[in-house]
This record gives structure tokens, C-alpha cells and sequence, in this order.
């Protein structure tokens, strides 16, 4: 196996120029590196201008998404021998705007997440004294899939509906929700429904699929939303057809 | 309170249209679409034809099978005008224009089976 | 070519191809299989021009089987087979995430849902194929 490998890593330096241009790197190609190893490694030794974001490099805490060889992936999951003999390349997550470099700027995703109100909502806090929310290993199991999500926005990189339409709410804000939706101590279903239910919410959504294909984590976005969908059409038809016996 | 929109109401005619038309079509084309003309198979008679189409049932079904589908194919249709072409800024003309042409078929549709019995000539 | 964002004169927003469903394969059976319903629509003319020629007598309905013949409906009927076909095979394949069924405490599990869609299809075709193969009453 070859001991090298060519990266070719996007460049936006806002203050001297108005597009994206390629620069291109030789870094080493050790059995165990990553492509964000390679990143490392040319901020280390060979260009110390290159700008990006990564943190634990170990795939948990969503930062180091970007887009290898066309494809939303963590450069910290995704193993350079993969790409073999190359060149790779190494762009900004797609369906963001670029800051500089390899950044993105992912204050949409940020906002559309505050809006699910991804938290326990209660009417009242049961008192201390009351003990704690018990909760089964099955109960856990409605939403535990859909917790796992670390919000690295790769599914909104590869939803075709978001690049189209930014104002789609996306899909790892709607399975956030879904998570608290299907959690047996939450009771803020109605009130993230608003929300949801919004045209540029779930109804935006065509189920493409491909946010499910590249999530790292298996949450199935694609599956919250259908389900979502489901529980929304029969809320509305049942607010439609008994207004006044409908839950709020 | 949900905002008032038809989204989920098409969404549901659509996943329903969905449904029928991915179980009853197949068999459908394959008999009355390629089977029959080719010969594969002999065509019913005018009779055994206009026998099926005046059970009640087959006309309820075939209503159904048509509102629906018609439903289906208007709200994907829409859909990806909108999403594949990009067509955006008449959004409005389309979605009103697709749904129409699916409101309209619907209604030839019960016209056409609600005459069977008495236009059958051949009985 | 790259627009800039409203937020920031200097942020860059790459703008999507109308043909971004080319760039992918995953994206091109998207597209197909959303095209799928124009034959679905289709096939409902079809079945109307059907009841119609019934409707005007036995005349009219042997002109339809006679027009159902012709190679240009022939060919685009075994089209339209492939895509409902298509169809169906695709939207069974996402019917058990948008539905989440439980029985008591236990959710039954996709496998399924996805079996229980295919041996509606199936009984049905039957059904449907024996109703038109000279299996009346």
C-alpha cells in the first residue's frame, strides 16, 4: 500500500478572494489515519493557514463533518486507505455557506433546533420528595434511536429537499423532536407539533432517504419523519372532524 | 392547535392512493395491458366485461382505486415539479392545477361508474 | 456564479443545479420513482377509456382491445408495468417506517409490517387476476 496519499482540500479566504479554489496537499497514509489525521497533519507540518473544525475525533461530538470525495462524511470516521491510492477531496459540508476553508456556518441548523424545543416539556416538575420518572428498557427503546443523534448536520448535507429549499426545517431537527415526542416523560408533543406542521416542516419532506444512508450515528431521520407524518395527518383529521373533542 | 393547511390531508391521499394503486395496478397492466393484447391470455367477453363492471363492488373499488390514484400521482407530480425542476415561482398554479386535473378525473371517474348498470347494451 | 449569504457579505452560498439529480445515483432512482406517477395516472385514463367502451356497447369495447393492441399502447403499458411495479415495491419498502404499530405493550417488528403489504399484494392480485381470467360466477 502506498504510503502517501494527495488531498485536495477546498480554500475560501474571504479577504482575498471571491470563490472556492483547491489546494493540494501530500500527506503520509498510515494504516490507522483518518482523513482528518491528514487535516492535522497539514495544519501541523505544511500549511498552518488551513482552517477547519474538529474536536473529539472519535465521532461523538459532531464536529469534523465535511464532504470527502462528494460524499457528507466525519473526518474522523472515515479512514484514508479507504480512498487509496487517491487523490481526496476534501470540501466543506455542502448545503451550508462557507466561512473560510473547510468551516461552515450552521447557525440555520441551530435556530431550526431551539424551534423543536428538544427538551423535557412538562405541565408541572414532579416534586422531589415524588422520586424520580421511571421509565422501562422498552419505553426507553420508542426513542432511544433517535437520541443517538450528535448533531453533525451530515443528513442535511445529503437532503437534496434542504439544498432546494433552506428553509426546510431538516431532518436531524424533526427526529431531535421525535425523540422528545416519543419519550414517555415528555408531554410537549402538541406544542412541537406548531412547528412541525408548518409547511417548510415535515410536509417539505419527499422522502428521499439519503439522510438516513449517511448519518453515522443510525438514528433513521427519514423514519422519524414518515412516522411523524402519520401522527401529524391523523391529528389534523382529527381536529378537522371533532374540534371540539380533539386533545390540544 | 395545528395550523390550518391541507398539507396533511393531501400527504393522506397520497400515502392512500399509494397503497391501492401499488396493490391493484401490477395485476392490472399485466392482464389488461400486456396479457390480453398480446394473446397471452383470452380478453373476458363483452358480456363476462360488463358482468365484472356491474357488480357494485368493482365499481367501488375501481372509484376508489382511480380517486386515489389520481390523488397520488397529483400530489407527486407537485411535488416534483417543485423540488426536481424548481419550478418555484409558480408553485400556487401548479399545486392548484394538479389537484384540479385530480378533482376533475375523479368526478369523470363517478360519472362513468355510476352509469355502468343502465348504459351496458349488451346484457 | 457563488452568491453570498444575507447574513454575511462574505460567507459563501453555493447555488444547487437544477440537474442535482443526475449528480447521484441515489438521486436518479429518487426522481424515477417519484416519475413513477405518471403512469400511475396513466393507467387510470386507461381503465376509464375501458369503462367508457363497455359503457357504449360491445362494438366499442372490442375497438378498445383492438387499440390496446397497437404497439405504441402496448409499449407504453409495459412501461407502465415496470414503473407500478416500481412504485409498488418502493413505497411498501418505506410503508413500515411511517407505520409504527404496537400490540399491548410490544411493537411488531418491521419485517412485518413490510411481509403483511406483500401478502395483501399478492392475495389480491390473485384475486383480481381470477375475477378477470373468466372466474365469475
Amino acid at each position: 500500500m502506498a504510503d502517501r496519499i494527495r488531498l485536495q482540500v477546498a480554500r475560501y479566504r474571504p479577504e482575498q478572494e471571491s470563490e472556492i479554489t483547491f489546494d493540494e496537499y501530500e500527506v503520509p497514509c498510515h494504516k490507522e489515519w483518518v482523513v482528518l489525521d491528514g487535516l492535522n497533519h497539514i495544519k501541523d507540518r505544511i500549511d498552518g493557514t488551513l482552517a477547519y473544525r474538529w474536536s473529539c475525533r472519535m465521532g461523538i461530538c459532531g464536529s469534523c463533518g465535511m464532504t470527502v470525495n462528494g460524499e457528507p462524511k466525519l473526518t474522523c470516521a472515515t479512514f484514508l486507505s479507504e480512498y487509496a491510492p487517491g487523490p481526496v477531496r476534501v470540501e466543506p459540508l455542502g448545503n451550508f455557506p462557507v466561512i473560510r476553508d473547510l468551516i461552515v456556518d450552521i447557525g440555520d441548523f441551530m435556530r431550526k433546533l431551539v424551534r423543536v424545543k428538544p427538551w423535557i416539556v412538562r405541565e408541572a416538575e414532579k416534586p422531589l420528595a415524588d422520586g424520580e420518572y421511571l421509565q422501562t428498557p422498552d419505553e426507553l427503546d420508542e426513542y432511544k434511536q433517535f437520541s443517538m443523534c450528535i448533531n453533525c448536520m451530515l443528513c442535511y448535507s445529503a437532503c437534496p429537499i434542504y439544498r432546494l429549499d433552506p428553509k426546510f426545517i431538516g431532518p436531524a431537527a424533526i427526529a431531535l423532536a421525535q425523540r422528545y415526542n416519543l419519550d414517555n416523560r415528555d408531554e410537549g408533543a402538541s406544542a412541537r407539533m406548531d412547528v412541525l406542521s408548518e409547511h417548510e416542516g415535515i410536509w417539505g419532506c419527499t422522502f428521499v432517504g439519503e439522510c438516513t444512508t449517511v448519518c453515522p450515528k443510525n438514528v433513521d431521520p427519514a423514519g422519524a419523519i414518515q412516522r411523524y407524518k402519520l401522527t401529524a395527518a391523523v391529528e389534523s383529521m382529527k381536529a378537522f372532524f371533532m374540534p371540539r373533542g380533539a386533545e390540544r | 392547535m395545528i395550523k390550518r393547511h391541507p398539507e396533511p390531508m393531501l400527504w393522506m391521499l397520497f400515502s392512500a392512493g399509494g397503497v391501492v394503486s401499488g396493490m391493484l395496478m401490477p395485476v392490472l397492466v399485466l392482464v389488461l395491458g400486456i396479457a390480453i393484447p398480446l394473446g397471452w391470455v383470452d380478453a373476458p367477453s363483452y358480456g363476462e366485461m360488463a358482468g365484472l363492471l356491474a357488480m357494485r363492488l368493482t365499481r367501488l373499488v375501481l372509484l376508489a382505486l382511480c380517486v386515489l390514484s389520481l390523488f397520488h400521482w397529483a400530489h407527486r407530480f407537485r411535488h416534483t415539479l417543485y423540488d426536481g425542476l424548481q419550478i418555484k415561482h409558480l408553485n400556487e398554479v401548479i399545486a392548484v392545477t394538479s389537484y384540479g386535473v385530480a378533482v376533475v378525473g375523479s368526478a369523470v371517474a363517478a360519472y362513468l361508474l355510476w352509469q355502468v348498470p343502465s348504459g351496458s347494451g349488451g346484457m | 456564479m457563488s452568491v453570498h449569504t444575507e447574513y454575511h457579505h462574505r460567507w459563501l452560498r453555493q447555488p444547487a443545479s437544477t440537474y442535482w439529480w443526475l449528480k447521484k445515483p441515489v438521486y436518479f432512482a429518487f426522481i424515477l420513482r417519484e416519475g413513477s406517477c405518471m403512469f400511475v395516472g396513466w393507467f387510470v385514463v386507461y381503465l376509464l377509456l375501458l369503462v367508457r367502451a363497455v359503457l357504449e356497447g360491445e362494438g366499442a369495447y372490442r375497438q378498445f382491445l383492438l387499440w390496446s393492441a397497437t404497439p405504441g399502447v402496448l409499449v407504453v403499458n409495459v412501461v407502465t408495468f415496470g414503473f407500478v411495479v416500481y412504485h409498488a415495491v418502493t413505497f411498501f419498502q418505506a410503508a413500515p417506517q411511517a407505520l409504527v404499530v404496537h400490540v399491548g405493550r410490544r411493537r411488531v417488528p418491521a419485517r412485518l409490517v413490510l411481509a403483511g403489504h406483500y401478502v395483501a399484494w399478492l392475495a389480491t392480485s390473485i384475486v383480481i387476476g381470477w375475477l378477470l381470467l373468466g372466474g365469475t360466477a
